[in-house]
């Protein structure tokens, strides 16, 4: 499975998740699961997505994300699977 | 989460690349020349040039692709190619400077920031092509930008060859003199070594060794800002746990380099080589050698306690590194260049470090004295001789060491270079005054060491 983990960072406000996840869905990628966090004002979702069916490649895939991170002053990173289990599992 | 890893984990990858500077640090193309020789010299650096365009042409696209992908920072691409005497030994010609020129031009072409490999190995001997190499090296290192100059002047096996040696000391100076109007920068593009590895990465070192296949990638790790956060959030621990933890975290480091190694070997289609495990530092705040030792409990790098503080750290990174790579090569360990290190500078301008304790750290750590910068008035001999004592260290301990110094023409102790970039700036270090100069100009070759009888 060709799998991706979206984090969301920054100052809490409304609507980060709905604005995020419409740009998800038009993209044709599944969220498998979601982790949110409040601490203090900062918000931190960690998303794990399957990017299979992704519509776009997964440059554009970034780059829109990137314009809704600009649009609500957050920081969202898109980095492939790999990267998170190579790292802490043998 | 629905998945083998959890939150935590993923945090703590976002952080230390977001705080702690974590990055691979370089993703280096060996690219084998023996095919590019020819008897007329504009011919083999045509061939040099079309072959490394040829074969690196994909290099740094597939760099900045693999850290979009993950979300990694790959800071440098580059190319190391067979050592230039091997290649231009065929060649009839004065001199090598157009075979660096060729070098340069394609590592412009393909993008990448250095190049390594105008180098030759001389440890038992010189033939007339390494003659010609080294005698071509301040003009190649002063006529390109990007090439890296190397010489292996001394082996475990072979002993230590003090002709190169003294050799070394001239062209030095004469590389210093070459390019004072900026520093001396050829300098900090030429290494000296003793037991240099054929796989070795990280500039300015790296060369394509006669033993390495035609075309391999090799990554270099780094991540001492992360190394030394993990360190100050435990105060309490004793040394023996503290030593465990810097373990985890150079495996996890590790894991990243070879990650990011395989990656670009498929997509490249080129064989991956090794990882090196190296805590390389830079410039910036927080990604500093020194700075992990102080975290450790020194107040100041360069004091008491500080060798035996890197010599726990370099063993506890290469035992956590090499349960996370198949294939561990290179220089493998803590890097302690003074001109790049924020934390060794310091030490420098505060009177606490000096060279004589930068030599006994490098015989616990890996390379040398790396980026030393001391007075132009340093003459040959002395620096011939520093050459001697180092090479000596890693002669005697079956292990690689380096000396990269530059004498910056028309500055004396205390005074700052800037070389600019990763390579930094730094302070101009006192030099031992008393002379080697008999020593040095007896020349010959000081013997092999003896294996048994270890003391």
């Amino acid at each position: 499975m060709n799998r991706a983990i979206i984090t969301v960072i920054g100052q809490d406000k409304v609507g980060v998740i709905a604005k995020v996840t419409a740009v998800i869905a038009e993209c044709n990628v599944n969220i498998l699961d979601i982790n949110q966090t409040l601490l203090q004002d900062i918000f931190t979702m960690v998303m794990l997505c399957d990017i299979g069916g992704c519509n776009v490649d997964f440059k554009r895939f970034q780059e829109k994300l990137d314009d809704v991170g600009e649009e609500i002053a957050m920081k969202i990173q898109v980095q492939k699977e790999e990267i998170f289990s190579y790292m802490h599992r043998i | 989460m629905n998945s083998s890893f959890n939150y935590a984990e993923i945090m703590e990858t976002i952080n230390m690349v977001s705080n702690e500077n974590l990055d691979v640090r370089t993703i280096t193309m060996g690219i084998s020349l023996m095919d590019c020789a020819d008897s007329d010299i504009d011919k083999t650096a045509r061939n040099i040039y079309d072959k490394i365009c040829l074969k690196a042409k994909d290099l740094v696209k597939t760099g900045e692709d693999i850290s979009r992908d993950f979300g990694i920072p790959i800071v440098n691409k580059r190319i190391s190619v067979t050592p230039v005497s091997l290649v231009g030994a065929s060649a009839d010609c004065e001199d090598y400077v157009p075979l660096a020129k060729a070098l340069d031009h394609a590592a412009k072409e393909v993008g990448v920031n250095f190049l390594g490999g105008f180098s030759a190995l001389v440890h038992k001997g010189m033939t007339k092509s390494d003659e010609k190499l080294i005698r071509s090296i301040p003009a190649a290192l002063t006529e390109t930008e990007r090439v890296c100059a190397s010489v292996n002047i001394g082996s475990t096996k072979a002993g230590i060859n003090m002709d190169a040696v003294y050799t070394m000391g001239k062209i030095i100076k004469e590389t210093a003199e070459r390019t004072g109007d900026r520093d001396g920068i050829g300098c900090a593009k030429l290494v000296v070594f003793c037991n240099v590895p054929e796989d070795n990465p990280f500039m300015a070192g790296a060369f394509h060794g006669i033993g390495e296949p035609e075309v391999v990638i090799n990554t270099g790790v780094s991540g001492p800002g992360v190394v030394r956060n993990v360190l100050s959030e435990h105060p309490d621990l004793n040394l023996g746990q503290l030593a465990e933890v810097i373990k985890k975290t150079a495996f996890k480091i590790t894991r990243m380099g070879e990650l990011v190694a395989r990656e670009a070997s498929r997509r490249l289609n080129v064989p991956f080589g090794i990882v090196d495990l190296s805590l390389a530092p830079t410039p910036a705040a927080g990604d500093s050698v020194a700075e992990i030792l102080e975290a450790m409990g020194l107040e100041r790098c360069g004091g008491p306690g500080t060798t035996a503080a890197l010599a726990m750290l370099n063993d506890a990174v290469k035992k956590g590194g090499s349960m996370a790579s198949s294939h561990v090569g290179g220089l493998s360990g803590a890097f302690i260049p003074v001109s790049e290190d924020a934390g060794m500078i310091r030490a420098v301008n505060e009177n606490v470090l000096h060279l004589e304790k930068l030599e006994a750290m490098t015989a616990v750590c890996s390379v040398g004295l790396d980026m030393i910068t001391v007075p132009g008035d340093t003459s040959a001999e002395t620096i011939a001789a520093v050459i001697a004592d180092e090479a000596a260290i890693g002669m005697i301990n079956n292990k690689t060491t380096a000396v990269r110094i530059i004498p910056a023409a028309g500055k004396k102790e205390g005074d700052c270079v800037e070389f600019g970039g990763l390579l930094g700036s730094g302070p101009v270090m006192a030099v031992n005054q008393a002379k080697a100069d008999d020593f040095v100009k007896r020349g010959g070759r000081i013997p092999a060491p003896i294996k048994s009888l270890n003391n």
